[in-house]
């Protein structure tokens, strides 16, 4: 992976400078949420984002969708800056925000027909058949939400943001109301469509097994209030990896270990390496956990930092 | 009676509260003492049969006779005083559903408008608190002087009743439709038209249809009073004709088919409710 990662071409999202300042309650100041969030995301890349609640994760989200404006800094996809919301960035929402009143054909149809709207009748229906067969919903195209399971309801939310073929997929924490079992066989569809369609995602979680099932690169914040971009973690195993082989291979318990720490402990103390005259906003350090790491250097987190 | 269901059950009960409810009646009937006796023979024949000694209070028999009697000829025509029932109901019912009409055509959009604008909502909001509690029949001096037509006067009273609570209703629907809803709407960059048709109106519908049930109701209850004050035709008219004619029996079927009219309204309003409703 290190070798797709050259840069030829501009990112497909890059955030420079990112900040979220809200009024106090009192009024009497200001709440900054988060400061100096610099990222970028490649065109394919799938990019998860892990931080404590209250980092701000959501709101930089609804940020890159164009729901919500940034104090300061600028998000850039593709080359332009976002001003509002677009059809080429689809959001999957937590709650996946189903319309109760339309059925799962519908639902995704009244997506569709907002991308394109002169799609014929027929060609709108068989496009939302084909999204509906990938997310294996077929047989429940005229159920209403209130009939399907909280699975299957993330599954229509998954199948509208991918079926309008936006450039980016947004997903905020999209399989926390899910049970264990539901989780983990959606994650793994997510991979296989990810994998075949070469979506770029970024993706909030704060599940450190499914980053690392499906992230590329995992970006860790900071607790907030004053969150910022602790470090760029890239995942180091190999990408075929699933969610019954990827525990066996040696980087597994390096990744996983390395944000364990993260969370525990450095997402509190990250206050003391922000004094560090090493830090750098603008690239925060990457590094890539290997079982290697201690011994080989070189080809493992300081290979990575070079290309920061 | 335990192997019956509920409903069974409840419907035996029922026609049991009913023979009930009329068997008291008949008993608690007035005696004719009959004070026409003490009287001039011809003050006595003006009074009628009440001053023959006969009470104008009927038994539930002739309550359900005359009822009987309506149902059996509902449309007859015999002049301006004397119009079968159904025709005098047609009348009220029409007013109503105009007025309802007028109101919707009203209330929706502006609700709409009063839902999606803080500023709308705050600067509207004195005025209509001042005119809801408002009874709508206190307008109708003010509509018989400006509109100078008695039939439009009581149509507009039944506007005027029927626009709050679908207003209020609306406005409070719209406003309360879920906030990622219309995010995604957003994010689909739908437009402002598509975004209401097809995401607020269908969330807001179960709410704007309450409100809708609540005001056909008012507007059932004040078309009566409104046709009373009015007089010509309305099943109002009838009722006071009937009181003036010394009728009680007519006056108690009368309250009989309007109780009827009002619950088929209701009854059509919750059912459209309903098909709107969705479950989460």
């Amino acid at each position: 992976m290190t070798e797709s990662t050259t840069v030829t071409q501009q990112p497909r999202i890059r955030v420079e400078g990112l900040a979220q300042r809200f009024p106090t309650p009192d009024g009497s100041g200001e709440t900054t949420v988060f400061e100096d969030i610099w990222f970028s995301v490649e065109p394919g890349e799938f990019v998860c984002l892990i931080g404590h609640s209250g980092c701000g994760k959501t709101t930089l989200l609804n940020i890159l969708a164009g729901l919500a404006t940034a104090s300061a800094g600028n998000v850039i996809v593709s080359g332009q800056e976002v001003t509002g919301t677009s059809l080429e960035r689809a959001v999957v929402f937590q709650s996946h925000a189903l319309m109760p009143w339309m059925t799962v054909m519908g639902n995704i149809a009244f997506a569709v027909s907002s991308k394109w709207p002169r799609m014929a009748k027929k060609d709108l229906y068989a496009h939302c058949q084909k999204f509906i067969d990938l997310v294996h919903l077929t047989g429940s195209e005229n159920k209403k939400p209130s009939q399907l399971s909280g699975g299957m309801k993330q599954r229509v939310g998954i199948a509208r943001a991918m079926a309008i073929e936006p450039q980016i997929m947004l997903l905020d924490e999209p399989f926390s109301a899910l049970d264990a079992l539901t989780r983990g066989s959606l994650q793994d569809e997510l991979l296989n469509i990810c994998k075949e369609t070469e979506q770029t995602v970024f993706m909030i979680t704060h599940d450190i097994d499914e980053a690392i099932l499906l992230a590329d690169k995992i970006i860790l914040m900071t607790n907030g209030p004053d969150a910022r971009i602790c470090e760029i973690v890239e995942n180091t195993l190999p990408r075929e990896r699933t969610r019954n082989n990827m525990h066996t291979h040696a980087n597994y318990y390096p990744v996983r270990n390395h944000l364990i720490e993260f969370l525990v402990n450095r997402s509190v103390s990250f206050k003391d390496e922000l004094a560090s005259p090493d830090y750098d906003p603008r690239h925060p350090p990457v590094v890539g956990p290997t079982a290697a790491t201690d011994e080989a250097g070189e080809t493992g987190t300081g290979a990575l930092r070079a290309q920061a | 009676m335990k192997s019956m269901s509920l409903k069974t059950r409840s419907i035996v009960l029922s026609i049991a509260l009913l023979f009930a409810f009329a068997g008291l009646w008949q008993l608690m009937l007035p005696e004719g003492t009959g004070s026409a006796a003490n009287m001039d023979p011809a003050y006595a024949a003006l009074m009628g049969a009440t001053a023959k000694g006969a009470s104008a209070m009927p038994g539930p028999l002739e309550v359900a006779k005359q009822i009987w009697e309506h149902v059996l000829n509902p449309f007859y025509d015999a002049g301006p005083n004397d119009k079968g029932i159904g025709i005098q109901l047609g009348y009220s019912i029409l007013r109503v559903l105009v007025g309802f009409s007028f109101a919707i055509v009203v209330a929706i959009p502006l609700g709409f408008l009063i839902g999606m604008s803080p500023l709308f909502y705050r600067a509207l909001d004195p005025f209509i608190q001042i005119m809801k509690p408002v009874s709508p029949l206190a307008w109708m001096p003010l509509a018989l002087y400006t509109i100078k037509d008695s039939i439009i006067s009581s149509v507009f009273v039944i506007f005027i009743c029927s626009v709050w609570p679908m207003l209020t209703n609306t406005a409070f629907g719209v406003a309360s439709v879920r906030k990622e809803w219309l995010n995604v709407a957003k994010t689909l960059e739908v437009g402002h038209l598509r975004t209401a048709f097809r995401v607020i109106l269908p969330a807001a519908a179960p709410t704007i249809m309450t409100g809708m049930r609540i005001s056909i109701g008012i507007a059932w209850l004040v078309i009566v009073a409104a046709e009373m004050l009015v007089g010509g035709t309305g099943i109002g008219y009838f009722v006071w004709n009937e009181w003036n004619n010394l009728s009680i029996t007519n006056v108690i079927a009368s309250i009989f088919f309007i109780g009827l009219i009002g619950m088929v309204l209701d009854m059509i309003l919750s059912y459209l409710t309903r098909l709107v409703t969705y479950a989460e």
